[in-house]
């Protein structure tokens, strides 16, 4: 708990900073994601994106800064990253990684709600419960044509929208995804970017992009970050007209 | 209802191996305690022994399979659990010898009276008791295991250290059995057996039931063993194979389930070694010898890991072809058995089973 502090926001983040051997990967870092609410993170290489996530996943510890979740129920920066994960946060690491001998199915059977000990675990059937959701996911992820395909057999994109599943499946709150079209096609990235829409309607989520066609296709607000905290904040068409956004972007 | 729903899951290859096993349970020993000798269709004793020794293997290979070729953890010592399971059979065996020993001791067997001990060590205790021995045939070796999986999995020993720390304490136990003041046996172990629940270990009849028994015992295991590859905790132990940190990262704890895999493992080879010792009639400390273990690992590899029929084929053909050369070319033996893993693992990665027979298994056969 927090010392008493309000917040409406699904996320929190204020005045966090993170250095390493001095160097602010984070300075003064604020961040407001509303419940429902799908965000767009864009920035220049080495801004701080994915320091970002770890902070909020609890990877990493900031050295100053408060970092809050659910209305400022959860204190972030007091958990661990298993105690975050179950408050209903989850993370898309940028390379995915499915277990490739199992088919698609079982990747996402795996990885739905469930107990998680030995023993009902080896008891566990197949109800029609879990075929519902299965199904449910199935149709988020539009995989239901490889739905016994092992996953090793899977495009790159595929890939990535299994591991969007697997995370889906375990229901969280708030969805973390870093770069999720990084090496996919064209098709594959509007495909991921229509994926995410979906995923939109029921889930909080925050993505983490530099393309910018992409984020267009998002259609949702973006905030850009440089150097370790916010430059700009606006609609994709806003921040793109910013001087310093143009400079920070062309200026590489 | 269980057998219905593991039958519906059997491939091919499976339900072959199914059929295969028991009708040898059946027809062996019908053929031969029925069929005159010199008829084509009489088996020898001799035969009978070999083949139950190789049913005993088989279930070595598969609890070996369990452990190995679904979880990824490659144990340099299941030959320890076939050893232990072996000598609590043992002793069982030599305490029923009773009266009709060389010393006629009633309560101490021959070696303890050689060594001039006045009491039964509380380790024999209740052995003459077949319930007793039974239990302590899964016990021993299950307890064991979870003692060593406890700390291994729990400190994240995988991989190569893990399979140095397996072959690290069978050897242990070898050299710990060889002693005389363990109170097993010394270098000699434990044989002269005369009988087994009353009935004569040497009798025709008697070897003719412990051959059904492997293998039924066989089969028990096989079911066993894919009833819980065939389930969702299977679907968690390929997981963790392919990818253990990933598996740990959606919620499993990775040791918790390599324990208990590791366990239901050294359970079945206890179990076969079990069995193993009244047939052959002797348990001594080379069953604990570190090549043991290897060599089942090899049977695994050639049969093909992840596919546990493949296993048990493993176990058979490489025994089989060990039985013929050692008696043909002795001293050939053990540079056919490292050309043979060398060749399989250049050529064959999936053995015969993963590479032939993968279309015929059933539901998440192998990879
Ligand atoms: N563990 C770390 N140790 C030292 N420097 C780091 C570490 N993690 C990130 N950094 C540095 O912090 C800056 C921000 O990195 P990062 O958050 O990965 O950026 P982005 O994801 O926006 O490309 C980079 O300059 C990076 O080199
Ligand atoms: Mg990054």
């Amino acid at each position: 708990m927090n010392a008493g502090r309000t917040t409406d926001a699904l996320l929190y983040l204020d005045g966090v900073s993170v250095s390493f051997d001095g160097f602010k990967a984070l300075n003064q870092l604020a961040l407001l994601i509303a419940p429902g609410e799908m965000r767009a993170i864009v920035g220049p290489n080495g801004a701080g994106k994915t320091t970002m996530m770890d902070v909020i996943t609890g990877k990493t510890r900031p050295d100053t800064g408060d970092v809050l979740f659910d209305g400022g129920r959860h204190d972030l920066t007091r958990l661990d990253e298993a105690t975050i994960a179950e408050l209903g946060i989850g993370r898309k690491f940028q390379k995915p990684t499915v277990f490739e001998s199992h088919t698609v199915e079982d990747n996402l059977r795996l990885a739905l709600k469930a107990p998680r000990s030995v023993f009902p675990t080896l008891a566990a059937r197949r109800t029609a419960e879990e075929k519902a959701r299965l199904d449910e996911l199935f149709a988020t992820v539009k995989l239901d044509a490889q739905r016994r395909t092992q996953a090793g057999g899977l495009s790159h994109g595929q890939k990535q929208w299994l591991e969007i599943g697997m995370l889906l499946a375990q229901d969280p709150a708030l969805l973390l995804v870093d770069e999720p079209v990084a090496g996919m096609t064209d098709a594959e990235t509007f495909e991921t970017a229509e994926l995410l829409k979906r995923i939109n309607r029921t889930h909080s989520v925050v993505v983490v992009e530099h393309d910018m066609a992409f984020v267009r296709e998002l259609g949702v607000k973006v905030t850009v970050l440089h150097e370790g905290s916010v430059l700009a904040e606006g609609t994709i068409d806003q921040v793109s007209a910013d001087q310093r956004v143009v400079e920070v972007y062309l200026g590489r | 209802m269980i057998v219905q729903r593991l039958a519906g899951r059997l491939g091919l290859s499976e339900l072959a191996f199914v059929a295969i096993v028991a009708g040898l349970a059946v027809l062996v020993p019908l053929a031969n305690l029925t069929m005159p000798e010199g008829s084509l269709l009489h088996v020898s004793n001799a035969s009978v022994v070999l083949f139950g020794k190789w049913m005993c293997y088989a279930l070595l290979a598969l609890s070996l399979d369990l452990v190995w070729g679904y979880c990824g953890i490659l144990s340099l010592g299941h030959g320890a659990f076939f050893a232990l399971g072996g000598y609590a059979m043992g002793m069982y065996l030599m305490r029923t010898i009773g009266t009709r020993g060389v010393y006629g001791n009633a309560l101490l067997p021959d070696f303890m009276v050689f060594l001039n001990w006045k009491e039964l060590p509380f380790t024999w205790y209740f052995f003459d008791w077949f319930g007793y021995a039974a239990l302590m045939v899964m016990l021993v070796p299950g307890i064991l295991a979870f003692v060593l999986g406890w700390f291994a999995f729990r400190s994240r020993v995988t991989g190569v250290y893990l399979s140095i720390i397996t072959q690290a304490v069978t050897y242990a136990l070898q050299l710990a059995f060889f002693r005389n003041d363990m109170g097993f046996g010394g270098n000699n172990g434990l044989t002269d057996f005369k009988d087994i629940l009353g009935f004569q270990v040497q009798a025709q009849s008697t070897r003719a039931a412990l051959f059904a028994l492997s293998a039924l015992a066989l089969l028990g295991g096989f079911a066993a063993a894919k009833a819980i590859v065939s389930s969702k905790l299977g679907l968690v132990l390929v997981a963790i194979r392919d990818a253990e940190t990933r598996t740990r990262f959606i919620g499993y704890r990775v040791e918790h389930y390599k324990l208990f895999v590791f366990v239901v493992s050294a359970v079945m080879a206890g179990i076969a070694g079990a069995l193993y010792v009244p047939q052959v009639g002797i348990i001594n400390p080379s069953e604990f010898s570190p090549a043991n273990s290897i060599e089942a690992v090899i049977w695994v590899a050639v049969g093909g890991r992840g596919t546990l029929v493949g296993a048990a084929l493993g176990a058979v053909l490489v025994n089989a072809a060990k039985t013929w050369l050692t008696a043909a070319l002795p001293t050939l033996w053990l540079f056919v058995l490292g050309a043979l893993f060398i060749l399989v693992t250049l050529f064959l990665p999936r053995g015969i089973v993963g590479t032939f027979g993968a279309k015929f298994l059933g539901r998440r056969g192998t990879k």
